[in-house]
């Protein structure tokens, strides 16, 4: 192999990269935020006792993560103006994403609200509590915490999702990793150093939820 | 919407996009059963391996999965083709899924061998059974059961992935539906339709993977 | 004066069994009454009636003058009470159960705090000085700031008791409170209920405990296959058992 590394250019583009992961640490963000609110809502859903509303939130939840997301990107920015909703790349990616996030913590949530110790609820009510304040002081937070490894991983996954923002050229990480490989030719490095922001930054947003983790974690 | 044009349109179109299904499905077979077997040998070197070979698949495996499965393709697609691989877009494609698989393979199979109990290695060993003998019929056949449902998901995930090859310009079912879109401006219609073969792709994985997980449960 | 608690006539099933099958039971102020019987005899579905945690088919159940969980609308339809409703007359039962039930993500001293301030409004700082005072009452106040999994089954079932009380309820309904601790851990739950229950605390308990049954209870209420079988003060039911069913009870059971 006869290959000549090369990284200045990456150092002299190294603000666009800064600015593409900026960005996708943004779209990360407010989609999981957005997705959390969504994925509670369809997970109580899925165990309500109304037939309908649990049908709506099994369908919506096994519809969507059965899908490819490039597939539900594409179609949020191409096919849905077609419906009279048209919204620029930023938001009609942060909607497709904050969707797709919706489905996937709904599963988790489902599983950690099934988990909690039916006793719970019952201790709530026997004290007077509504079944709105039992879900909001009792039910939810020991249920977030319980849950909260398969949510860190879920986080770094939805994050490593942000990449695909490119396919509708929403200027991310990836997106500028294409621009500098394809105008500079610098192949290897690019992909290396792009490769590279991204393990580092999943592994400090896992160490970082880790900690979180035992912050939070109930002492026992 | 109009529903008899877009009938119409696929009925045209309809060897295209049976060809773009046939390479979804080659992609994603091909990755998952190459992807396996390696992951099988990673898991093995994970939970047996000296501590240098645990620490470099360690690195291995952490490289592939803090990497989105996109930026795998991209460098797999434009790095090899500059080192001398002479690599088509599928190749590149399905290496890239490849390596994605394995890496999830062999944590989920490292995880399935260190739940199983060291009694039931050190009863294997007392009877005599070599390394080799033990893993085959013991310790494997104990952590199939286990690897099973991850496993269908990990297949599902690559289905999913595998429309990232379209990016690349490998005409799998999205590529092909994109172009039949760009023809007839069915967008909307047609990718609804795309979404929807691949959620019934998922769902009979998914369905084959639960009939099997029920035939060979322990009772 | 109006009893504290009056079920009439209540029945109660799951599907198609029939726990509960026409129970009639009055407490006054300051009665202690122990619901004794095989499992299975509808003793712990009558206390989750009382505290409206089962919905029940027929009869009543009145706590301090008020119907409580239903209404009857027109037509003698009966209608379950909106839940602010229910909620609130829950609050004036106090319940502990066998599993404690504490809530894990908070200290001692929080679980108590909480329906003081959500369903009784209280400030804060009023809340605090409030639980204080009850988990002293069960001797938990060394443990305040400890949380759930902290504490051994005993001294989580000390501050469930706490947090029950602390609600000031009208009565005090007490679920097999001890059948799941460790013998050793079995005396000091006993010895906050009794000490309750000398205090003149209205209670209604289910218990396995017949010897604390016998010391504590000023009703004794021996239940059979959804039905109340005998009833009488601890020293007629203990003493002189007037039927077969209750004698080989009492004869199987260690006292």
């Amino acid at each position: 192999m006869n290959y000549d590394f090369n990284f200045s250019v990456i150092w002299r583009n190294w603000d666009l990269l800064a600015q593409g992961l900026g960005l996708g640490l943004f779209l990360a963000i407010v989609s999981i935020a957005i997705g959390c609110g969504i994925g509670l809502l369809a997970a109580f859903g899925m165990l309500s006792r109304q037939k309908t509303l649990r049908w709506i939130a099994v369908a919506y939840v096994s519809a969507i993560r059965n899908t490819p997301i490039l597939v539900l990107i594409l179609f949020c920015y191409f096919a849905l103006p077609q419906l009279g909703i048209a919204l620029d790349k930023i938001s009609s990616f942060i909607f497709t994403l904050s969707i797709y996030a919706g489905a996937y913590l709904a599963e988790v949530f489902r599983s950690g609200l099934v988990a909690l110790p039916k006793g719970l609820r019952e201790a709530g009510l026997a004290i007077g509590l509504t079944e709105l304040k039992i879900k909001t002081n009792i039910i939810i937070p020991v249920m977030f915490r319980n849950v909260l490894p398969s949510l860190s991983n879920n986080f770094i996954s939805l994050f490593k999702d942000t990449s695909l923002a490119a396919a509708i050229a929403v200027p991310d990480l990836t997106f500028y990793a294409r621009k500098i490989n394809v105008e500079s030719f610098r192949v290897i490095e690019t992909w290396m150093v792009a490769s590279m922001i991204y393990v580092v930054v999943c592994y400090m947003i896992a160490s970082l939820l880790r900690r979180l983790e035992q912050r939070l974690a109930i002492p026992r | 919407m109009n529903f008899s044009l877009f009938l119409a349109e696929l009925w045209n179109a309809r060897m295209s996009l049976i060809n773009g299904l046939g390479n979804t499905v080659l992609i994603s077979v091909v990755s998952v059963l190459l992807g396996s077997i390696l992951g099988v040998f990673i898991g093995l070197v994970m939970t047996y391996g000296g501590w240098f070979t645990r620490f470099s698949v360690r690195l291995y495996i952490d490289f592939l999965r803090g990497t989105p499965v996109f930026v795998l393709i991209l460098a797999c697609f434009y790095i090899l083709s500059v080192v001398g691989f002479d690599l088509s877009a599928f190749q590149a494609g399905v290496l890239a899924l490849t390596l994605f698989c394995s890496s999830h393979v062999g944590e989920i199979v490292r995880g399935a061998l260190i739940a199983i109990p060291k009694g039931q290695t050190e009863a294997a060993k007392s009877i005599g059974l070599t390394f080799g003998q033990t893993f085959i019929y013991v310790l494997l056949p104990q952590a199939l059961r286990q690897i099973l449902p991850t496993w269908v998901n990990t297949a599902t995930e690559i289905v999913k992935a595998s429309t990232l090859l379209s990016i690349i310009g490998v005409v799998e079912l999205l590529l092909a539906t994109q172009q039949v879109i760009s023809r007839t401006y069915l967008s909307l219609e047609f990718y609804f339709f795309a979404g929807f073969v691949y959620f019934l792709l998922n769902f009979v994985i998914e369905q084959a993977g639960r009939a099997v997980e029920r035939r060979i449960s322990v009772p | 004066m109006s009893p504290i608690l009056n079920i009439s006539g209540l029945h109660k099933s799951f599907g198609q069994v029939e726990v509960l099958k026409g129970i009639d039971l009055t407490l006054q102020q300051g009665d202690v009454v122990s619901l004794i019987g095989s499992s299975g005899s509808g003793k712990t579905t009558l206390l989750r009636c009382v505290n409206l945690l089962e919905d029940f088919e027929q009869g009543e159940i009145e706590l301090v003058g008020e119907t409580i969980g239903y209404r009857e609308s027109s037509g003698s339809q009966r209608r379950r009470l909106p839940e602010r409703e229910i909620a609130r007359q829950r609050a004036m039962t106090g319940m502990a159960f066998q599993q404690f039930n504490l809530f894990p993500h908070m200290t001692a001293v929080q679980n108590v705090m909480l329906g003081l301030i959500k369903t009784k409004r209280m400030a804060k700082d009023e809340a605090r000085s409030v639980a204080e005072k009850w988990l002293e009452r069960v001797g938990m106040e060394a443990r305040r700031d400890h949380f759930p999994g902290q504490l051994s089954g005993g001294q989580q079932q000390r501050v469930a008791i706490a947090r029950a009380i602390a609600m000031n309820p009208q009565i005090m309904l007490f679920d097999e409170v001890t059948s799941a601790l460790d013998p050793e851990l079995v005396a000091e739950v006993l010895a906050v209920v009794r000490d309750l229950a000398n205090d003149g605390m209205t209670m209604l308990l289910v218990t396995h405990e017949m010897r604390f049954a016998r010391d504590v209870s000023t009703k004794v209420v021996f239940m059979h296959q959804g039905r109340i079988h005998e009833e009488g003060t601890s020293e007629e039911m203990f003493g002189a058992p007037k039927t077969e069913r209750l004698q080989g009870f009492l004869a199987n059971s260690q006292i």
